[in-house]
């Protein structure tokens, strides 16, 4: 009987897997209202907040200061904002740069000026799949009137990618055009778009970056959802013209920001903003009786 | 004529072996997003496809009075069950997060009968997939292009605001009203009137407080960003699991890269049903937001379905493996191991041990076992 029991036992430890052994309960410490552990996390908004009727509930940011946690969301906003500087200065229908992985990041307080960012971070072009890495400095500027954050920002490489053939081509196909081109949700519902259609996309993007680079702060993320229209309008001066329609996605409010934007491109100049215009959020519902 | 005949019926034959001829077995089916009619089409065909493993359940419904329904996937068993939970498109223009459900439902169906991993954990555990959690707005994002961006859900403001829609992921009971939300209910974050104002979020939670004791783990669906999130978003307090949390994480961030080579990033971060699910005892809470980091964003083109979804299994499983395997191997090494002390001790105490005295033996014995 004593044998059997032994060689029972012999088998139930060489089969480990063996599902009719009955689970543990209750293996990981339970959590009750009262029993979290106050620790603190390094990398983490310190957000304590003041309610008010129809405020955004996010007052006091404390920010976060010295060296910052590459992958948590303070230096990823801030490098965002490296990567729309970057488009701004060397975005084209061809050339359309994204944030990859921040390296390092610091933030400091600069009396009378505002707070001052150093990063060091890769960003990739979305067309030719190219990364370089970059350093940067941005300062978000204090005082009531926010102006927009300064940034200054080297990179190497990445930025000497040739466009100069594909740009070419694109300009003199438009440049003299008796039609003038138009599009509209560019991507469409199900992430679709023509592919005469890209450059388009790419030239929305950049030209948003505009916006999104004058409208952020630290605690904003902005990113460009969709192309809901473009029209080309007359050339001017050698430059194509575009009238623009974007939405823009905040990451921290979830909002879609409607903007319509007037832009200019060619290759010699690089894209230009000319006029920009915010849309009023549209608060038009479907009436209640919609088909199940 | 007559070969032409006899290739057809061959051809016919290999398409019943199959099982029938609906469209959920083709490939390209999960390759493309679905309306929430097709989703409710697919949910009835999984279970009659495979009644002794699926069943489906209504555990709530919406403001406009729609089912809230899980698909129930499992091997039955005489035992006591653990859970996997895991809910998608709790924010409505995430249409990628659907497309996840549906793949992860296919994918373990398709294998369980022969990967000996999975069949395993179909044993041990039930997995609760709740492929669209707010169907009311899914539905209103397929309206029209104009709808396309919504978030929240349909229920209408109240007091003198006149918008619709409570951020389900804002109205769940973990500090709610605190971080990262509005009182307008304009805003894409409202909070909603209060905690579990919403029956979306109210029929979560009932379900999960019933079943909080048997779930190993919690996965709630997003998009975009490439970010697998963990409790808590809160500041000042880490889950008290916090290192294995990471640890988790850090692997199924691996297991992600090793797919597609995409980078996924791993940060305790906000969510409000992770943080409720971690505050209820549920050990391993995530958050996943998948694909991409912007450029298409919530528009995620339908040739990228089935490479995230490849990639987030691979996150997934690593987090499910590693809360089964915590929860039933490590339980059978403890029973063992104690079997074994106690046969020990049983048998030296019988057994002539010579000039040790028996005291002394049942003392060492006893140290080992205690």
């Amino acid at each position: 009987m004593f044998w059997r029991l032994v060689f029972v036992l012999l088998i139930l430890t060489v089969d480990h897997g063996n599902s009719t052994l009955m689970p543990k309960i209750g293996t990981e410490p339970s959590v009750g209202s009262g029993q979290l552990q106050n620790s603190f996390l390094p990398g983490l908004d310190n957000l304590t907040t003041t309610a008010k009727e129809g405020e955004v509930v996010e007052v006091e940011n404390v920010m976060m200061t010295g060296v910052l946690h590459p992958s948590h969301y303070p230096a990823r906003r801030a490098a965002t904002v490296v990567q729309h500087y970057l488009n701004t200065r060397y975005g084209s229908p061809y050339r359309w740069v994204f944030l990859s992985t921040v390296h390092k990041g610091s933030a400091e307080d600069v009396t009378d000026i505002g707070r001052k960012y150093h990063l060091e971070l890769t960003v990739q072009d979305t067309i030719s799949n190219v990364s370089g890495r970059c350093s940067a400095e941005l300062v978000f500027p204090e005082g009531a009137e926010q102006g927009a954050p300064q940034v200054n920002a080297s990179c190497d490489e990445l930025l000497q990618s040739n466009t100069t053939a594909q740009e070419e081509v694109f300009y003199q196909q438009h440049i003299a055009s008796n039609n003038p081109v138009s599009g509209d949700n560019i991507p469409d519902s199900h992430g679709h778009m023509e592919p005469t259609m890209k450059p388009f996309w790419h030239l929305g993007g950049v030209a948003s970056s505009f916006i999104m680079l004058r409208e952020s702060n630290e605690s904003t993320m902005y990113n460009m959802a969709q192309v809901a229209n473009f029209t080309q309008l007359e050339t001017e001066n050698n430059q194509l013209r575009f009238q623009y329609h974007v939405l823009l996605h905040e990451m921290v409010s979830q909002e879609i920001i409607h903007w319509k934007l007037l832009v200019t491109w060619s290759p010699a100049e690089g894209v230009k903003v000319l006029q920009t215009e915010l849309q009023p959020k549209c608060h038009c519902e479907v009436p209640p009786n919609t088909t199940k | 004529m007559l070969c032409l005949g006899s290739v057809g019926l061959v051809l016919l034959m290999l398409t019943l072996q199959r099982g029938h001829l609906a469209p959920y077995s083709e490939r390209n089916y999960y390759t493309r997003y679905h309306n929430m009619t097709e989703i409710s089409e697919w949910m009835e065909q999984m279970e009659t496809e495979n009644p002794d493993v699926v069943s489906s359940l209504v555990y709530g419904q919406t403001y406009e009075k729609r089912n809230i329904s899980l698909l129930k996937i499992g091997l039955s068993s005489t035992n006591r069950k653990k859970a996997i939970w895991m809910d998608c498109c709790i924010h409505a223009r995430e249409w990628i997060t659907p497309a996840f459900c549906q793949y992860f439902v296919e994918e373990i169906l398709k294998v369980y009968k022969t990967n000996a991993k999975i069949n395993e954990m179909m044993k041990n555990l039930d997995f609760y997939v709740t492929p669209v959690l707010n169907v009311d707005g899914y539905i209103y994002s397929w309206l029209n292009e104009s709808t396309r961006m919504w978030r929240k859900n349909r229920s209408p403001g109240t007091g003198n605001c006149t918008c619709y829609g409570t951020d389900l992921n804002r109205n769940f009971n973990s500090n709610w009203g605190t971080v990262g939300v509005s009182t307008d209910c304009c805003k894409e974050i409202y909070c909603g009137t209060k905690a579990l104002s919403e029956t979306e979020a109210q029929a979560v939670t009932y379900k999960l407080e019933k079943m909080s004791g048997d779930i190993l783990a919690f996965f709630t669906i997003h998009s975009y960003s490439q970010l697998i999130l963990l409790p808590y978003a809160h500041a000042n307090i880490s889950a008290p699991n916090h290192e294995r949390l990471m640890e988790v994480g850090l692997g199924a961030a691996k297991a992600i890269k090793d797919v597609h080579g995409m980078n996924y990033t791993v940060d305790p971060a906000s969510g409000t049903s992770q943080d409720y699910a971690r505050q209820i005892g549920i050990p391993l809470s995530f958050t996943f937001e998948l694909r991409d980091k912007g450029d298409h964003a919530f528009l995620l083109p339908e040739d990228q379905i089935q490479p995230t979804c490849e990639e987030a299994y691979a996150g997934v499983q690593h987090i499910i493996s590693d809360a089964h395997d915590k929860a039933f191997y490590s339980s059978a090494a403890t029973i063992t191991a104690t079997l074994w002390t106690t046969l020990l001790a049983a048998w030296v105490t019988t057994a002539t041990v010579g000039r040790m005295g028996r005291t002394t033996v049942v003392m060492i014995t006893t140290a080992t076992v205690g």
